[in-house]
């Protein structure tokens, strides 16, 4: 059963997806710089009925209730991290396309770096080891080969 | 009776991919030579009965027979026949036939060109290909039948997804398909390999022209979507890292390094544990989207309906298929040891430095895709990922790497030789800079602090992939398929990296409410609002919208998006309207009627987008003329690369 | 070791991740709320069926409760009526019905044509409660204790099945030990 209501509120969101235009609002806040941060907060904050949409884009009335809130919350003078806070207090991190900064994603976060650490170290190995070979190649000139 | 014949089919395929799957590895292994011939027919067999297969569904879904189960899920008699035709792949079931169809036409592919491969060789290549066929259709035939009937049937269909009914979906999938199913081919390459016990530079050069041609394939079949769902659901977005779009974007970025790798392996027999073990990894990959679009475990959009049984079966076919390939490498690749050298800044290094980046950008999207999965698993809460993780991670690697370009095409092979080079490197990064700043200030306004950076480095790798073609064209120099292939890749990849910064950094987008008469300014555009009007389809009515679009007086375009509603399941589409000018696109999508014939409209300027899709039809270009080297058609008994000392012999 | 081993190694932790991944999936899709455990978001609105009616959280307070969010524009809702009359002929725990984002006269028919499970419904027209209450999709159902403390949320229309397995031993175990 749930699983069905889950199919049907998917499809549903895929069909409406392309409906995404009703998703707009035509209110701009008169701060350009509440502008842009209602902007960039409504791009990071998930869809929960389609979840796959930010609630800047998706056409479903919750979204537009949650930009509403949004808006409202920025124009109280509310920080964006309070903001998001709102928002995961009610639906979880799920709602945050961000994940947080926190030792729970550390390792999320904090992959690509170790990543990146890791494919030097492999690299200067692979270099050394093949640089020390060369020394000991006979040389032959006509190896060298542009392409 | 023709969709019992298709079922039918399907077993005999089953079967025949089973024999298939012995003879090409049980053949060899025990040198029994009747069997190794035997593989052939067998293949020939398996690729007959699912073309019948597929022909059979074809026509269930052509002559509206609504008494198989998938057809009526997916069709409806005011369904245009070109929609019927394509529904074919527009769900699960079907899909994976399409995804067996494939499949066999490769394996077919491969058959007709072994003749020059010694025979147990390529018997053991058509062998994994048929474990993988094998596999597949156990999966189809045991969880997704696309023949189950409907007793009694059903009068008309539930009708195709209106998003799907759209030009679109006729060439996304196949070509899509094309390209994950072509890595299964460097696969069975690699595994044929192993099992031999034995890996050189003709393995490198027999195995080049297909990975590049699969790839090639690939890169369409992910810009393809991109286009699709840039042009049809309206917000001008065309990347959004889905999981579904993840799942082919990973294998993309390991089969751009195997392509690199394999070229390292076919040149100076080096690199030839990291090009099994890419090879293995491209396809584990294409495995693993496969897994994840169709299991449930990942939420998506774009995923076919969810099934965990389903999901059960891939995995344990993914984990046996994968799991053996990894073994036999951990048997295998000690024993590939090679003994040449180079130095730090010859080309082997930048290749080196290539593929690690690559792949290092492939795990982070792994990471990012699987984080809901991991964060779970480890008992760490849940997470949640989007374009806010991946879009500064993906840079992260990427950065060095096409600044590394510009630089590795220069250097040779074993002895980089750079110092002679350095005075051209540095006038082209001057160049590039000169333009790319430009470009950033004086041709756009607004940006990001990154973007005179990313405009920069698109354009040298411009100029630095010129410098030396256009050098030796003009001293009257040949130019080998390999060389000329490889520029125009490269050509792609900068197109790709300037369009990419342009649209990222200077997107213009409002939504707006106008009435009839009222014009709007928007960037240097003017839109004038005509008003709304009914329109009705084959299959569909809804309201189209005439806008005027003109820049500074002069006229530039006339808009006419739409919103339509679905007769049978009563869904309504939004159609954008898009034009290109200057090398803008233009988008215009119809919002809500606020009443009294006053419409919200969304309104996007997005420059240099267009560069994107060019950009991957650019480097498939490149792959296919790369492929089409006359080095690859080899000659029947293999020899080793030799080494020339003529310049511009690729 | 064998570093040749290496990538096998760590296809192997994946496939563990993949394979908890399968087994936990029925409950994907069902994000799991942050407000289990916590103590319910307040509301005062006003009641559907009774004039002048402002109904709070403050005097639903003392007893269990369910909280059942539907709507008439909602097709599971539709489904899982029958259900919620089951509920109410049992007498076990009272339904506290919330009328989101709809229209009232529809609402009141709806609760006519098909009969009306519910002791109250309370209307929350522009969605503000529905939302602090974390509803992102109807029909959804709190099971809330009389401290005031949200110990279960079922999204999806409301079965037989969650009734034995998830809301009685809820109940029944509560009843035992107090």
């Amino acid at each position: 059963m749930r699983r069905r209501a889950q199919l049907a509120i998917g499809a549903a969101c895929a069909v409406l997806w392309a409906l995404s235009a009703s998703g707009l609002d035509t209110t701009v806040l008169a701060d350009p710089a509440l502008q842009a941060r209602y902007v960039a907060l409504t791009h990071e904050l998930r869809c929960m009925q389609c979840q796959n949409e930010s609630i800047a884009d998706s056409p479903v009335d919750l979204a537009a209730d949650l930009r509403n809130q949004v808006r409202e919350q920025l124009l109280a003078g509310k920080s964006d991290e309070q903001i998001r806070n709102w928002m995961s207090a009610r639906y979880g991190e799920f709602i945050l396309f961000r994940p947080r900064y926190s030792w729970r994603n550390a390792w999320l976060w904090g992959a690509p770096g170790a990543l990146l650490l890791l494919g030097a170290l492999i690299c200067w190995r692979i270099v050394r080891t093949r640089t020390t070979l060369l020394a000991q190649d006979p040389d032959l000139p006509e190896e060298d080969l542009r392409s | 009776m023709l969709p019992e014949l298709g079922h039918f089919a399907l077993i005999l395929a089953l079967l025949l991919a089973a024999l298939q799957a012995f003879f090409g590895i049980a053949g060899p292994a025990f040198a029994r030579e009747r069997w190794t011939r035997a593989v052939t027919p067998a293949l020939a067999g398996q690729a007959v009965m699912v073309v019948t297969a597929v022909v059979c569904l074809a026509n269930a879904f052509i002559g509206n027979d609504f008494s198989v189960q998938y057809v009526a899920h997916n069709s409806n008699t005011a369904l245009p026949l070109f929609y019927r035709v394509t529904a074919l792949w527009g769900a699960h079931e079907g899909s994976l036939l399409l995804w067996i169809l494939l499949l066999s036409l490769w394996s077919v592919a491969v058959a007709i060109r072994s003749t020059s491969l010694p025979p147990n060789f390529a018997a053991r290549v058509l062998g994994v290909l048929g474990v993988v066929s094998f596999g597949f259709l156990l999966f189809t035939l045991a969880t997704s039948n696309p023949f189950v009937r409907l007793d009694p049937p059903w009068p008309d269909g539930q009708d195709l997804n209106p998003i799907l009914q759209d030009p679109g979906l006729a060439v996304h999938p196949p070509i899509l398909y094309t390209g994950y199913v072509g890595f299964a081919v460097a696969f069975a390459f690699a595994c044929a390999a192993m099992l031999e016990g034995r890996l050189d530079q003709a393995w490198a050069r027999w195995t080049r022209p297909w990975t590049t041609v699969a790839w090639a394939f690939l890169t369409c079949g992910i810009a393809l979507g991109s286009f699709w769902a840039y042009y049809e659901l309206g917000w001008g977005g065309f990347w959004f890292w889905d999981p579904v779009e993840n799942a082919s974007f990973m294998p993309w970025l390991v089969g751009t390094a195997l392509v690199h790798s394999l070229a390292v392996t076919d040149k100076r027999g080096l690199f030839k544990s990291w090009t099994l073990l890419l090879a293995i990894l491209a396809f584990s990959l294409s495995m693993l989207g496969t897994f994840l679009v169709r299991s449930g475990v990942l939420v998506s959009v774009h995923s076919f309906a969810a099934d965990p049984s389903r999901g059960m079966f891939i995995l344990v076919f993914l984990i046996l298929m994968i799991g053996g390939a990894l073994s036999l490498y951990a048997w295998r690749a000690p024993l590939l040891r090679s003994s040449a050298g180079f130095e730090l800044g010859a080309r082997e290094s930048f290749l080196l430095f290539n593929n690690v980046l690559l792949v290092i950008a492939a795990a982070t999207v792994l990471a990012g895709t699987l984080a809901p999965l991991i964060s779970d698993a480890l008992k760490l809460g849940t997470v949640s990922v989007g374009p806010p993780y991946f879009n500064p991670t993906f840079m992260l690697s990427m950065l060095p790497l096409t600044a590394l370009l510009s630089v590795g095409i220069h250097a040779n092979w074993k002895r980089g030789r750079l110092k002679d080079k350095q005075r051209t490197l540095l006038l082209s990064l001057v160049a590039a800079a000169v333009l790319g700043v430009g470009l950033s200030f004086g041709v756009y306004t607004g940006g990001h602090v990154l973007t005179p950076v990313g405009e920069t480095l698109g354009l040298w790798i411009v100029i630095a992939s010129l410098v030396d073609p256009i050098d030796r064209w003009r001293r009257g120099l040949s130019l080998s398929r390999a060389i000329v292939g490889m520029t125009i890749a490269h050509l792609g990849l900068a197109t790709a990296v300037i369009g990419l910064t342009t649209v990222q950094s200077f997107t213009v987008e409002r939504d707006v409410a106008l009435s009839p008469g009222e014009v709007t300014q928007v960037g240097s555009y003017q839109l004038r609002f005509e008003g709304v009007k009914p329109i009705e389809g084959p299959n569909y009515s809804g309201v189209g919208g005439t806008f005027l679009v003109t820049r500074n007086g002069a006229p530039v375009a006339v808009l006419t998006p739409q919103k339509r509603q679905f007769w049978v399941q009563r869904q309504v589409t939004s159609e954008t309207a898009i034009t290109f000018t200057r090398g803008n696109n233009l988008l215009l999508a119809l919002g809500d009627d606020l009443g009294a014939g006053r419409w919200s409209v969304r309104v996007q300027i997005r420059p240099l987008v267009s560069l994107v899709w060019l950009a991957a039809l650019i480097m498939a270009i490149g792959g296919a003329v790369a492929a089409s080297d006359r080095r690859y058609q080899a000659a029947k008994v293999p020899v080793p690369a030799p080494t020339s000392a003529v310049p511009g012999q690729a | 070791m064998n570093r040749f081993l290496i990538p096998l190694g760590v296809f192997a932790l994946l496939a563990v991740v993949l394979v908890i991944g399968i087994f936990h999936s029925p409950d994907k899709g069902i994000i799991v709320s942050p407000l289990l455990g916590k103590p319910a978001p307040t509301f005062a609105l006003p009641a559907l069926l009774e004039e002048q009616r402002t109904v709070s959280t403050q005097e639903l307070k003392g007893r269990w409760y369910l909280l059942n969010v539907w709507g008439t524009w909602c097709g599971e809702c539709r489904a899982e009526h029958e259900m919620l009359l089951k509920v109410k002929q049992s007498g076990t725990v009272p339904l506290i019905g919330m009328d989101w984002k709809d229209d009232d006269v529809q609402a009141r028919a709806w609760l006519v044509q098909l009969g009306n499970p519910y002791e109250t419904v309370v209307v929350d027209r522009d969605g503000r409660a529905a939302i602090d209450w974390g509803v992102y999709g109807a029909p959804e159902t709190f099971l809330v204790n009389p401290a005031g403390i949200i110990v279960y949320k079922h999204v999806g229309a409301l079965t037989d099945e969650v009734w034995t397995r998830e809301i009685l031993p809820r109940l029944t175990g509560a009843a035992v030990k107090s």
